[in-house]
């Protein structure tokens, strides 16, 4: 059996022609872009708060995938989802788009874990999220970076 | 043949119209265009560009072809009617809470149904006098969750939708008024996309659990007169969420959309037992986009043409061709 694109003679593969060819993508990279998130309700960073830490990502270049898992303060935060939407939509605007990016709670740290994942998990509900102009503010807020750090 | 339908945004979904000339494409960009053929590429004929505030979910032909539906994250349902290339707005269908994520005409032409993450599902009633005339019937709370999607049966008056909630719901009118008659359990994530097979008796699920299930209906329990069973689960072959499912209505095949860039078809082994079907994997173009493929739909007239739209705002077509 065949599936051939319509009137091509063979397959053809995504044009990358014009990508430099880079770098792999690793850990700290990741980490980079996260770190300086601000924390919605305190005065400092994701990384001060030692809700990401450089330990708990993953990156597979070859595969094009991200996995960030990240530790609220307290187990019953109500800032999670919006925590976890800031790291996401960072990355995703960030990242090359031939990334699989993926953000959870760091297991057993949270009493919502599994529905906070599940929301963030979702992209037709991030999608429509981020059209709340009200919530999009708010994450473009915590993405604000600051003078401090580069 | 691969072209860019929704520049800088997702393309959420593409639909044949039911003579199979027209593509009907719409995404994050709000926008609803129109496809036609020339020759060997697709022309865009018509941008419908202020039907809605929001990103546009689904997009569904009426069976006469005359009208399109239109399903929006801004809570409304739109109605088009279609004159030569250009499409009017005949109305505007609100009643959601907030988004509209799937909009479906029954095969009469008569009824239509939507459903929405305040996890309802309506029935709407077309007027035979009033082309402009929608009127709400039915509003069913099955459902725990954002509802997903919604099908209607191929020939019976039976409705199917699945959910955030994991499950899938049947319904049926009983004196004027819809109700879910079943709750199909077995998903272990959020059910995506739905679709009938080619004589209304199975149904076909995907899920975020990655897997594929192959629904019958059986010899209903005392009191109810509505039962289907899990006769088949597909997994394995899916390396991520399977966001949209369809049965060829000539030929049989299944084809899915996945969250790993791939395109897939199934077809039937040939079994002694219906209860207990079988289907192989036949084809699989794994970079049939460069990010997730939303939606496929097969041809209406033409066996084995299929298209498929994906994350990076591109529409692909594709011929299947099944193997001697």
């Amino acid at each position: 059996s065949s599936l051939k694109q319509q009137n091509c003679e063979r397959l053809q593969t995504a044009k990358d022609e014009d990508e430099d060819v880079a770098d792999p993508i690793d850990d700290r990279e990741i980490f980079d872009l996260i770190r300086s998130i601000n924390d919605p309700e305190h005065p400092l960073s994701l990384e001060e708060l030692n809700v990401v830490e450089q330990v708990r990502v993953r990156v597979d270049d070859q595969e094009n995938t991200v996995g960030v898992e990240f530790t609220p303060t307290i187990p019953h935060c109500s800032m999670a989802t919006l925590i976890g939407l800031s790291i996401k939509v960072k990355l995703l605007r960030s990242l090359p788009e031939r990334f699989k990016i993926d953000v959870h709670i760091t297991p057993g740290m949270h009493t919502s874990e599994d529905a906070v994942n599940k929301q963030l998990a979702d992209k037709e509900r991030v999608a429509a999220a981020l059209e709340n102009s009200q919530l999009l503010e708010v994450v473009n807020q915590c993405l604000i970076s600051n003078a401090r750090t580069s | 043949n691969k072209f860019n339908a929704h520049p800088d945004s997702r393309c959420w979904y593409v639909a044949w119209n039911p003579k199979g000339t027209l593509l009907a494409s719409c995404g994050g960009d709000r926008a609803i265009r129109i496809w036609g053929r020339e020759g060997d590429s697709w022309e865009c004929k018509t941008l419908l560009q202020d039907g809605h505030q929001r990103t546009v979910r689904k997009v569904a032909w009426s069976p006469c072809g005359n009208y399109l539906a239109s399903a929006s994250f801004d809570a409304t349902t739109c109605i088009w009617k279609k004159k030569n290339d250009d499409f009017e707005c005949l109305t505007v269908l609100e009643g959601h809470e907030n988004e509209v994520k799937c909009v479906a005409w029954a095969p009469s032409g008569n009824l239509l149904a939507t459903c929405s993450r305040d996890k309802s599902v309506w029935i709407w009633e077309v007027d035979e006098e009033n082309e402009n005339e929608y009127e709400c019937v039915s509003v069913v709370n099955s459902h725990t969750q954002d509802v997903k999607h919604v099908v209607w049966h191929p020939t019976q008056e039976l409705l199917a939708s699945c959910s955030y909630d994991n499950n899938v719901c049947v319904y049926k009118e009983e004196d004027d008024d819809w109700e879910c008659r079943a709750t199909l359990e077995g998903h272990t994530s959020t059910v995506w996309g739905l679709t009938f097979d080619p004589s209304g008796q199975r149904l076909a699920s995907c899920s975020d659990d990655c897997t594929v299930k192959i629904w019958k209906e059986c010899q209903p329990e005392e009191g109810t007169d509505v039962a289907w069973k899990c006769v088949c689960t597909l997994s394995g072959f899916h390396g991520r969420t399977v966001y949209d499912i369809a049965w060829c209505p000539l030929t049989g095949a299944l084809a899915t959309a996945c969250g790993d860039d791939g395109v897939r078809v199934f077809k039937e082994d040939e079994t002694a037992d219906p209860d207990q079907p079988a289907f192989s994997l036949s084809a699989h173009v794994p970079k049939a986009h460069t990010q997730d493929v939303n939606c496929i739909a097969w041809h209406p007239k033409e066996a084995g043409l299929l298209v498929s739209c994906s994350d990076n705002g591109e529409i692909a077509v594709w011929n299947y061709q099944s193997g001697v």
